[in-house]
């Protein structure tokens, strides 16, 4: 019975936040301490379900754990999945959900409505994608994701974020554009979306259609790039990230790793070992795509003045590390950009969070917020005046303490969980057979170990400049007013970095365990199509 | 038939892009328009183009799939569609909203000089 139950629990994460999100919109907008206290119990309520998932999850393994939504066999029905994979994007999804919501409810929540219910609907969206097996229902969650997205880029208003929110949309509304030609190419040729019935039929594919199938996939790859930040489809993400609202920053840490995930899976259960002719293709495009990237982040980390443009170089420093690491095509590396994935993810949400607070006792910041109340109308004017709840004494010497702990997982320096993800990528790169084996070394192993470093230095020297400029030689501004509530989800990150330090032996199990089911995808091919319907009241078994 | 359906197609892509690359927020969205249409036809054609065959069954000619249509590219239509049609409205608003912080349509918010 409790293995019926928690079966079911897989739909959880998609219901919970579409009932939570249809709820909040029923109450009217100057109710926002009910709406935020449901937003926030369907955020940790999903984390408590994603928590459940992952221990599902990884008990089933090496199969995935298969839903059949309308109850029709897989490659005919729709079907949600969880394997170790979805379940770990799942967590890490709830907790910078949890974070930002704490942090918006201080005051983001109040510069616009719906902020609550879009907020919920990118939940949905997000946990879609990660749980569907089935492209066009990829397709589908991915559209709820940006749809939400658009609605929170533009959260609190004004001329900064309707220009870089234009931007964003544009951008990804020709992404979605590639994202379908994409995935009809893949249906002309294979005639199936089910992820794991391509997987089966790619390797048997006729010569002469292979170049269409492969065309399709690339198209589909480059829709997903655009949302990880491939250089050179990236020059949307540090605009749009940095004037975005500093709660919606944070959650959106895990957007860009949406693509990431995508890549992943896609690349390794159509492309993987046992795909023939087709194996292995792609990995190149990511591997230069992702050093190409790697190179612009930490220019782009090296020139920008302002700290919110910093953050959105960061990100593409991590996507692109992330994409080279996938493109090396090996389960150990794949076993260390996992790790990495998790960690700077929860840096960079943290860092988010925190610009706001920093830049709230500087000039800047108070204009945008000002713009921001000017732009809204007089509807919500009280809400700048209405500052509610503790203000902490030390307030700078708390914000230094959480920026330098940023700027040292940002970095990759010991002790915190940055180091150990940079030197668990680094080690399976020189050791990609593991360790002890005294194969060569390859040029491109070398380079992007070179920039994986050298983006560490460039994280540290402009983190060093930043901070010295801000906390140190402070002239103007005053010490900025920040509440407990605001403080909370930032230390919370960087607790979680710590906690993933000190627990890095289980972690990096789980990451290994993992990696290693995603390169060999036949258990999960199996379940899926494998799948048994469950038999209605009174039907025969045949 | 195929001649015309993928010439149409790729007027309406070329034409799209163009429209894309363009400075106003309005050729902007008449592009994305013009792309979604070609992307829908697209989708539409690699269901195979037949004449005279329905997608849903019919009592005469069951278990005979050489009969039928293939329904499922045109479900993914509707639902292409249905999205691009609301991605398109809300593209208008911001659009909109653009207009009426900056003062201009283009799509920097800001004329060139």
């Amino acid at each position: 019975m409790t293995a019926n139950w928690l079966h079911h629990l897989i739909v959880a994460p998609i219901v919970l936040p579409l009932l939570a999100g249809a709820f909040v919109l029923l109450f009217d907008e100057r109710r926002r301490v009910l709406k935020a206290t449901i937003s926030l119990a369907s955020a940790v309520l999903l984390l408590g379900v994603a928590v459940t998932l992952m221990s599902v999850a990884d008990a089933a393994a090496p199969a995935a754990d298969v839903y059949l939504l309308g109850n029709w066999p897989a490659p005919f029905g729709i079907v949600l999945v969880l394997d170790r994979l979805s379940a770990l994007m799942l967590v890490l999804t709830s907790i910078l959900a949890i974070a930002s919501l704490v942090f918006a409810t201080a005051r983001w929540q109040r510069a616009g409505p719906h902020f609550h219910t879009i907020f919920q609907i990118l939940l949905m969206g997000l946990n879609g994608a990660f749980l569907t097996g089935d492209l066009f229902n990829l397709f589908v969650f991915f559209e709820v994701t940006l749809a939400a997205s658009y609605g929170l880029v533009l959260h609190g208003s004004g001329p900064l974020r309707v220009k870089a929110g234009l931007h964003y949309i544009a951008v990804n509304l020709a992404a979605s554009s590639l994202f379908l030609i994409g995935v009809s190419l893949l249906y002309g040729v294979t005639g199936t979306l089910n992820m794991a019935d391509l997987a089966q039929r790619i390797p048997m594919i006729a010569p002469e259609d292979r170049m269409l199938l492969e065309a399709g996939a690339a198209i589909l790859g480059v829709a997903f790039l655009v949302k990880a930040g491939m250089w050179p489809l990236s020059f949307w993400l540090p605009p749009a990230y940095s004037a975005a609202a500093a709660p919606v920053a944070a959650i959106f840490a895990i957007l860009s790793k949406v693509g990431i995930y995508i890549l992943l899976r896609l690349s390794l259960l159509f492309f993987g070992n046992g795909a023939g002719a087709s194996s292995g293709f792609g990995n190149e495009w990511l591997l230069m795509g992702g050093m190409a990237t790697m190179t612009f982040g930490l220019i782009g980390v090296l020139a920008s003045q302002a700290m919110g443009r910093l953050a959105g170089y960061s990100v593409l420093v991590s996507s692109g590390t992330l994409l080279a690491a996938i493109g090396m095509g090996n389960a150990g590396i794949t076993g260390g950009a996992l790790f990495y994935m998790v960690s700077s993810t929860l840096t960079i949400s943290a860092f988010f969070l925190l610009i706001e607070l920093v830049e709230r006792g500087q000039d800047t910041a108070a204009n945008v917020l000002a713009v921001t109340m000017e732009a809204y109308g007089d509807e919500y004017e009280d809400a700048v005046d209405e500052e509610v709840g503790l203000a902490i004494p030390g307030t700078l010497a708390i914000l230094g303490a959480c920026f330098a702990i940023c700027g040292i997982l940002l970095t990759g320096l010991p002790p915190f969980s940055g180091f150990v993800a940079k030197f668990l990528l680094i080690a399976s790169i020189f050791n990609p057979a593991g360790l002890g084996d005294p194969a060569p070394i390859s040029a491109t192993s070398w380079i992007l170990v070179a920039l994986i470093v050298l983006s560490g230095l460039a994280a540290m020297i402009a983190m060093t400049r930043t901070g010295i400029r801000t906390f140190w030689a402070s002239l103007e501004g005053k010490v900025p007013r920040v509440l407990v509530i605001e403080l909370v989800p930032v230390v919370g990150l960087l607790l979680l970095c710590l906690v993933l330090t000190i627990q890095a032996g289980p972690a990096m199990r789980y990451m290994q365990a993992t990696a290693q089911s995603l390169h060999a995808p036949q258990d999960y091919i199996r379940s899926v199509l494998a799948a048994p319907r469950v038999r209605p009241e009174g039907e025969a078994s045949r | 038939m195929e001649l015309v359906l993928s010439l149409a197609i790729g007027i309406m892509t070329a034409s799209g892009i163009w429209l894309l690359l363009r400075p106003r927020t309005f050729q902007v969205i008449i592009g994305l328009s013009l792309i979604s249409y070609a992307v829908n036809l697209f989708i539409f054609s690699m269901g195979r183009l037949r004449m005279n065959a329905t997608p849903v069954l019919t009592s005469a000619g069951v278990g005979e799939p050489a009969l039928y249509d293939d329904p499922l590219p045109q479900a993914l239509v509707l639902t292409a569609i249905v999205i691009g049609f609301a991605m398109t409205a809300l593209f208008l608003v911001v659009l909109l909203a653009s207009r009426g912080l900056t003062g201009t349509d283009h799509v920097d918010g800001r004329e060139r000089r």
